[in-house]
């Protein structure tokens, strides 16, 4: 399965090669479709492939380093 | 009678064909239809749409279908209301309500929606539709569903009120109510969407279910005699309905339906779930995404997908966004219910609600056009109520009863 996130890097977090680190601790394959990375903040439009499973671990180790990922869809109950 | 060119993503412009996706593959924008103006404008007029039954397919030209509707055939042309009594009631010279609390067939404004992606969804050969829902969705898909013979998955979080949950469960659909927080309802439901090839009306049919939504604006215009109001207070969720007011009103002018359109459009929430209010009162474009905590659910969305962009429709048409209590929802049904007659759910409380306090902030003058939007109906909602109205008078069986109770009330008054 595919899922699309948005990915917010705090300024601690910007030099780390985190997008490597999940590709490589999970069986995962990460797209990077958009991204504005400054000296303050990186934002990042990225494309999860893989199992369900593995696309979880991968959001929350991002998350555990202190990365925000949000759904690109955002809240789908309506 | 398709006029539909395609989508487009509204932050990028790529420009994709007729399909069941809705976010862009290259930014991650959202995608919006596209329409023929050009084409449509040299068909469409007042007096044809007026030629046509009393339904939202009067202005088919601007919905977002490649072949005549298969489902939803009456839904639409709700009543709106000459509210003189609320008016006088807030100070005001020229009011109207909007009423969706009685849209066919279930009692919310999401009829129209609804009605547009399940047509859309056989279009695209869908055997199976589904949604996430507070409830006034779910009602709907649930009804739609059934009436045009597709199967049905409906997920609501496990603490909705009884009378959205029954008006669910009655159509015959799956209904799948999940434990846990909104947070992770919503995770789960996107990631059921990912998995499932369905029609998921809100997420991959969402650029054409969202356009729906117009279809309570264009007769807005119309039942004012083809004029835009002067100011309209829109109750936000997602952020949706308000984004697709302001472009309805938009294609009248452009299409010369109506001279113009240069509404100020208010958005309503709950104080308990409030991020696009909060962003618009901050002045800022961004909104910080919050844990819902109110009475009115179908407004309890705490991350809106089109917050964005409700934001830019409030600001840039002159609008504000303002937000009310718990008990100020409960107040401004009542005043609704006792002045007009209407009996709105509690999402109608927050827009009645907020444009009092709107008018009374000197943000609406008091001698200019307002329309209230009511978008879903208080019988689905009355746990709100309980224990806050006056209760009924309780008498024995005897015209003396009666009458010692009429002697009391003319005392006291």
């Amino acid at each position: 399965m595919k899922r699309k996130v948005y990915l917010t890097f705090p300024q601690k977090l910007i030099k780390e090669p985190l997008i490597y680190e999940v590709g490589h601790k999970f069986d995962v394959i990460t797209n990077i479709r958009c991204a504005s990375v400054t000296e303050e903040i990186g934002l990042v439009g990225l494309e999860f492939e893989g199992e369900s499973a593995e696309i979880e671990k991968a959001t929350d180790y991002l998350k555990l380093k202190g990365v925000k990922v949000e759904r690109v869809e955002m809240n789908v109950v309506e | 009678m398709s006029h539909v060119d395609g989508l487009k993503c509204r932050e990028c412009a790529r420009e994709y064909p007729k399909g069941p996706v809705n976010i862009c593959e290259f930014c991650f924008g959202p995608l919006e239809v596209v329409y023929d103006y050009g084409a449509i404008g040299k068909v469409l007029s007042r007096e044809l749409i007026t030629s046509r039954a009393p339904n939202m397919w009067r202005y088919q030209e601007l919905l977002p279908l490649d072949e005549p509707p298969s489902v939803g055939h009456d839904v639409g042309f709700t009543p709106l209301v000459r509210a003189d009594n609320l008016a006088r009631a807030l100070g005001v010279s020229e009011l109207y309500v909007k009423n969706d609390a009685v849209s066919y067939p279930t009692l919310s404004f999401k009829d129209r929606v609804v009605a547009v992606a399940v047509s859309k969804s056989r279009e695209f050969g869908f055997d199976t539709v589904a949604c996430a829902s507070t409830g006034n969705l779910a009602n709907a898909v649930a009804a739609c569903a059934a009436s045009a013979g597709l199967n049905s998955y409906i997920f609501i979080p496990s603490d909705l009120e009884q009378g959205k949950v029954l008006g669910t469960q009655i159509y015959g659909t799956h209904l799948v109510a999940v434990r846990g927080t909104y947070d992770e309802v919503n995770r789960l439901c996107t990631e059921i969407a990912d998995k499932y090839c369905w029609a998921f009306v809100n997420i991959n049919i969402r650029p054409f279910y969202a356009e729906g939504s117009k279809a309570y604006a264009f007769e807005i215009a119309e039942q004012l005699g083809w004029r835009a109001p002067q100011h309209i207070v829109v109750p936000m969720a997602g952020g949706s309905l308000i984004t697709k007011v302001h472009k309805a009103f938009q294609e009248l002018a452009q299409l010369g339906l109506i001279d113009h359109a240069e509404t100020c459009i208010y958005g309503a929430q709950a104080t308990g779930c409030s991020p696009i209010v909060t962003a618009v009162k901050h002045q800022t474009d961004l909104f910080k995404p919050v844990k819902p905590n109110t009475i009115a659910k179908s407004l309890a969305i705490g991350n809106p997908a089109d917050g964005f962009y409700a934001i830019q429709t409030m600001t840039q048409s002159g609008g504000w966004g303002e937000e009310v209590t718990d008990a100020e929802i409960v107040e401004a049904m009542k005043l609704l219910a006792e002045t007009e007659g209407v009996f709105t759910e509690t999402a109608g409380g927050v827009t009645v609600g907020v444009t009092k306090k709107l008018i009374e902030q000197g943000r609406i003058p008091r001698d200019e056009s307002i329309v209230i939007c009511i978008t879903g109906n208080g019988l689905k909602t009355q746990e709100a109520l309980l224990g806050k109205l006056t209760e009924p008078h309780l008498i024995d069986a005897k015209l003396t009863s009666f009458e010692t109770l009429l002697m009391e009330k003319e005392a006291q008054v």
